[in-house]
């Protein structure tokens, strides 16, 4: 097997992005990957952890800045014609029917009118859109649009299929019946295609279709661990071998960088990327873990059908109550810490009180908030100026994103608040009046 | 879904012609003749200083209409060229960006009436003994009413194509070229297709504006109702005007049912959204051409065309570049750019100031900037005593859904009518009644202008959620609690639209409306207004030329200083998601 070329192959691929102050921001690093013939492969991670950028340097859509990416032995230096995507968004022109959306390429490539017609026919006909070829996509439901976007990708005839959260826009019996299809036409060769690639927040779709699962980590984006599925087609998702299979990938997902990849985890910094989980959603979990069944420690599959929660939800919340400190992940289980337990038994004042200890001393941007705020003579600052230090670490969209998650922990925790007019960050109220003897005696001027 | 037309005709598999292409043929040769023979009338010979025949019998204004009609439509022909080019190379190319977007800012803000004398004499020296000089400067002059916003329109729409599809279009190898036809172009459509309509409701002004052009102390009155208007105004025929309002508003009529509605929906394809909207628009005219089958038949010769120019540039694969320097130039050679402009910039002030202060001096610019104020002051007092009527009669009828729909389209008409055609009316009621020039006839400014902060209104109450409107109700919001909490923060969004249209609108119309005649009397206001239409019947350039530079320093700090912030206000704030 490893005598022959992969159908694709990146050596130590890294790339990284530009921040308006002209600093660098690496968003993947040193990235090792492989994909044979007759394989595919799901890759799992964080949202932004760099699995969409990863999968663009693939498709030819951006360029990396170091290590190689090859194509059959050839550099991707553009869009290849082996390979295709399909888009979480599905990114159907919705100006074209349904067949001149799958002729698109086709016609792009100058493939004779007739041929072209043919083709895109048989790929209809193949992923079950018969008869809807003089639609347009805005008459379609989800399901039926995705359906075009994998006939556009399909109709190409490509070596490889990337699929970038394909189904996570669609609900969860269209998404099944989606990838079963997808999977039938694969296992019975109907489709040319050789190797597939799906980037995906969904753990037991990876493990139903994927023959490896990569997990990714973030921060810079690298491989962190690999699971092999070594079972056969059609799966059982409520098989013993299964389940066991989607407890190893929750384990190493949650599993902290220092236990899996040797490297040392990082010390938390300012730029520290907060996951997207709001107070209340942690506190709602915390009352979950402690709550019969599980009584303080809860195998996290299980959690993830009581709770109902998307994977990639799910995954934001255990961070959020990991770095606080409320609870401890291990080996496919999350347990409540000590204090995680006295937040639960706590009054709504005592939960906010304890919330704003630990994130005062866990979270550094937290912290940094409060202190500047504490020196400032009038107590505020405006946003913009916390944001410039987190664009050092993080894109445009991830820094607000992360502010704005501050903002409420903070507020929640009554340690600041926001005027959202304004853009200004503040103390809050009543600890206002502890200083405000202080400002009356001098009146505003900031002095940053 | 159309049920006034029965469709059972239209699916006979003969191929004769159906009964579609009977009620089509005569309308579409008809306007095809029309159009042709009164293009042929543009040529024609002429000296400055010939009188050109113009008469006020009824019977000639069809005519006249088509020739203004015709005038229109080429300025519309023409600012749509210009639009794609220029928008095209300001999204393209960064280093043109940094000039053609601040340039575009500024010459929205150019009064156009003021400009029309310093353009004519250019043309008509480029067609010596020919009318198609004059000719060339009307169409030139009501271009410039319609190209800006179209341009900004297209310009805004190339740099919002949705990512994905960007993407989608590299993944599946379009060209350049072929991701413009299919995407970017497609996007842009209905953008473009709403902003000619305005532009064309703007132009109708311009149009009665432009027909009779002074130059150098004459005036020339080319064929059209622009020139019948003012001609009706000198010789004083009351009829004459009344007959030029029918005659107008038959047009605008026209021109709305015959190639705006058809357009609106056929653009309707191209609005960016991922599930059918509720209520799409309709056009009789393109529905005949949809079922006729020689139209239908007809129409592969546009689809031919269309799928030549999608191969008419060679296929080639798709390179990577770093996104950022696509088109970029560098560093070097941006600065000597920057260089260049900066000293463009300075000769430009420069020749100006020379120009100018050799004619004209620094108490007259002063006090011109003094006429500059008053009349901002007056039509800020318009936009407001405007609003203050306008926006609870809006609000009203926009809450009520059945009448939104019809009373909108009336608005919208209204908007597009020229209102310089009915000043007269309003000099002889100042005359009789002996009232202040200076108060009386401000109102002229927001008589056209109003019907944009109305039918924004209407378009903003008919919208509000219905939910919302559920909750106020259920929560028992009342009067001014009501308006204050509700009403008002919901439609700030599109009264602003229509109150930046508007006075906008103002400033140019303050030219024609500061100044007015009704024979030989004469009223004058005092303002920038006047200022400008007084040194354009003198031919005076260099008292043009300050009037419009200082009126366009007024209008761009006007937008600079209070409705960009506005704006931000409300796309911030009280934008209903």
């Amino acid at each position: 097997m490893t005598a022959q070329t992969p159908l694709l192959l990146l050596e130590e691929v890294r790339k990284t992005f530009r921040t308006p102050d002209r600093r660098e921001r690496t968003v993947l690093e040193g990235v090792n990957f492989r994909l044979e013939e007759g394989e595919i492969v799901a890759l799992q991670g964080k949202s932004g952890s760099g699995k969409s950028t990863l999968l663009r340097v693939m498709a030819g859509l951006v360029r990396s800045n170091g290590g190689k990416a090859l194509y059959r032995g050839n550099p991707i230096l553009g869009p290849v014609q082996g390979i295709s995507m399909v888009f979480q968004t599905f990114a159907l022109f919705p100006w074209l029917t349904v067949q001149q959306n799958v002729e698109l390429g086709l016609e792009a490539l100058g493939v004779r009118p007739s041929e072209r017609e043919d083709r895109a026919n048989t790929a209809i006909e193949m992923i079950g859109l018969g008869g809807f070829e003089g639609a347009y996509p805005k008459e379609l439901s989800g399901g039926m649009r995705q359906r075009v976007g994998f006939a556009r990708a399909l109709v190409m005839n490509p070596d490889i299929l990337l699929m970038d959260e394909a189904f996570s826009g669609l609900d969860v019996l269209t998404a099944e019946n989606l990838r079963d299809d997808l999977l039938e036409l694969w296992r019975e060769r109907k489709i040319p295609t050789k190797g597939m690639l799906l980037v995906s927040h969904n753990i037991e779709e990876a493990v139903y279709m994927a023959d490896r699962v990569l997990i990714f980590s973030s921060d810079p984006g690298r491989v962190k661990g690999e699971i092999k599925v070594g079972l056969e087609h059609p799966r059982d998702p409520d098989s013993p071998a299964f389940r066991q299979i989607v407890d190893e990938v929750y384990g190493l997902m949650t599993a902290t960088t220092r236990t899996a990849g040797g490297a040392a985890a990082d010390p938390m910094h300012i730029g520290y990327r907060l996951p997207d989980a709001t107070p209340n959603r942690m506190a709602e979990l915390l009352e979950t873990i402690a709550e019969p069944p599980f009584l303080g420690r809860a195998d996290l599959p299980a959690l993830a059908e009581a709770t109902e929660l998307p994977d990639d939800a799910l995954f934001h919340l255990f961070e959020g109550v990991r770095v606080l400190g409320l609870a401890r992940l291990a080996v496919g289980d999350i347990f409540l810490t000590p204090a995680g337990k006295a937040f639960v038994d706590a009054e709504p004042s005592g939960r906010k009180e304890l919330f704003a200890e630990h994130l005062l001393r866990t979270i550094p941007l937290a912290a940094r908030i409060r202190r500047v705020l504490d020196e400032r003579r009038d107590h505020r600052a405006p946003e913009e100026r916390f944001l410039q230090e987190l664009q050092d670490y993080l894109s445009a969209d991830e820094s607000e994103r992360v502010l704005e998650t501050v903002i409420t922990w903070g507020r929640y925790a009554e340690i600041f608040d926001y005027d959202y007019n304004a853009g200004v960050l503040m103390l809050p109220e009543e600890d206002d009046e502890d200083h405000k003897d202080a400002a009356a005696e001098a009146p505003p001027p900031d002095q940053s | 879904m159309r049920p006034f037309l029965p469709s059972t005709i239209a699916v006979s598999p003969d191929l004769r012609p159906n009964l579609w292409d009977a009620a089509l043929l005569p309308i579409m040769f008809g306007l095809l003749a029309l159009m042709a023979w009164g293009a042929l009338q543009m040529d024609a010979p002429y000296d400055v200083g010939a009188p050109l025949p113009l008469s006020l019998d009824p019977s000639n204004l069809p005519y006249y209409l088509l020739r203004s009609a015709l005038r229109m439509l080429a300025a519309l022909c023409l600012s749509l060229g210009f639009t794609l080019t220029y928008a095209l190379l300001a999204a393209k190319v960064p280093a043109l960006e940094r000039v053609l977007i601040p340039l575009l800012d500024i010459l929205q803000s150019i009064p156009i009436l003021g400009f029309l004398s310093i353009t004519v004499t250019g043309f008509i020296a480029l067609f010596p003994g020919n009318l198609l000089g004059v000719e060339c400067a009307a169409i030139f002059a009501i271009f410039t009413s319609q190209a800006w916003n179209m341009t900004s329109s297209l310009y805004q729409s190339l740099r919002t194509v949705p990512s994905d599809l960007v993407e989608a279009s590299a993944m599946f190898h379009l060209s350049p070229w072929r991701r413009f036809l299919r995407l970017e172009l497609p996007f842009a459509v209905p953008g473009l297709v709403w902003n000619m309509m305005m532009s064309v409701s703007g132009g109708w002004f311009f149009v009665v504006a432009s027909e009779a052009i002074t130059v150098s102390g004459q005036t020339i009155m080319l064929p059209g109702v622009g020139s019948y208007i003012a001609l009706a105004i000198q010789e004083r025929d009351l009829a004459a005007i009344g007959w030029a309002i029918l005659a107008v508003l038959a047009a605008i009529l026209a021109y709305d049912q015959l190639f705006f509605r058809p357009l609106v929906a056929w653009a309707d394809k191209f609005k960016f959204e991922q599930s059918q909207g509720e209520d799409t628009p309709e056009s009789w005219l393109l529905t005949l051409m949809q079922r006729a089958r020689f139209f239908r038949a007809a129409s592969r010769l546009p689809h031919g065309l269309w799928r030549g120019l999608l191969n008419v540039m060679p296929r080639q694969s798709v390179r990577l570049r770093p996104a950022a320097t696509e088109w970029l130039l560098p560093p070097w050679l941006d600065k000597v750019w920057n260089g260049l402009l900066l000293v463009a910039l300075l000769i430009a002030v420069g020749w100006v100031s020379i120009f100018v202060h050799g004619a004209v001096g620094f108490t007259e610019i002063a006090s011109v900037v003094g006429m500059g104020a008053v009349t901002a002051l007056r039509i800020i007092v318009l936009t407001a005593v405007a609003s203050l009527v306008w926006v609870p009669v809006g609000v009203w009828i926009g809450l009520r859904p059945r009448m939104a729909g019809r009373l909108q389209a009336v608005a919208q008409f209204l908007a597009a009518f020229p209102t310089n055609l009915v000043f007269p009316v309003v000099v002889m009621l100042i005359v009789h009644f002996h009232l202040n020039v200076e108060i009386w006839t401000s109102p002229l400014m927001v008589l056209g202008t109003q019907w944009y902060i109305l039918f924004n209104v209407i378009s903003g109450a008919s919208s509000l959620p219905s939910d919302l409107k559920d909750a106020a109700g259920n929560l028992g919001l009342k009067g001014w609690l009501k308006w204050k909490r509700f009403i008002l923060p919901g439609i700030f969004p599109s009264y602003l639209t229509g109150a930046i249209t508007a006075s906008c609108a103002s400033w140019n119309a303050s030219i024609v409306a500061e100044l007015v005649t009704w024979g030989d009397t004469r009223l004058v206001a005092t303002g920038l207004g006047s200022y400008i239409a007084d040194a354009t019947g003198n031919g005076d350039f260099p008292r043009i030329a300050l009037g419009i530079a200082v009126m366009c320093v007024y209008v761009m700090a006007f937008n600079h200083f209070v409705w960009r912030r506005l704006y931000t206000l409300a796309a911030e704030r009280l934008r209903i998601a």
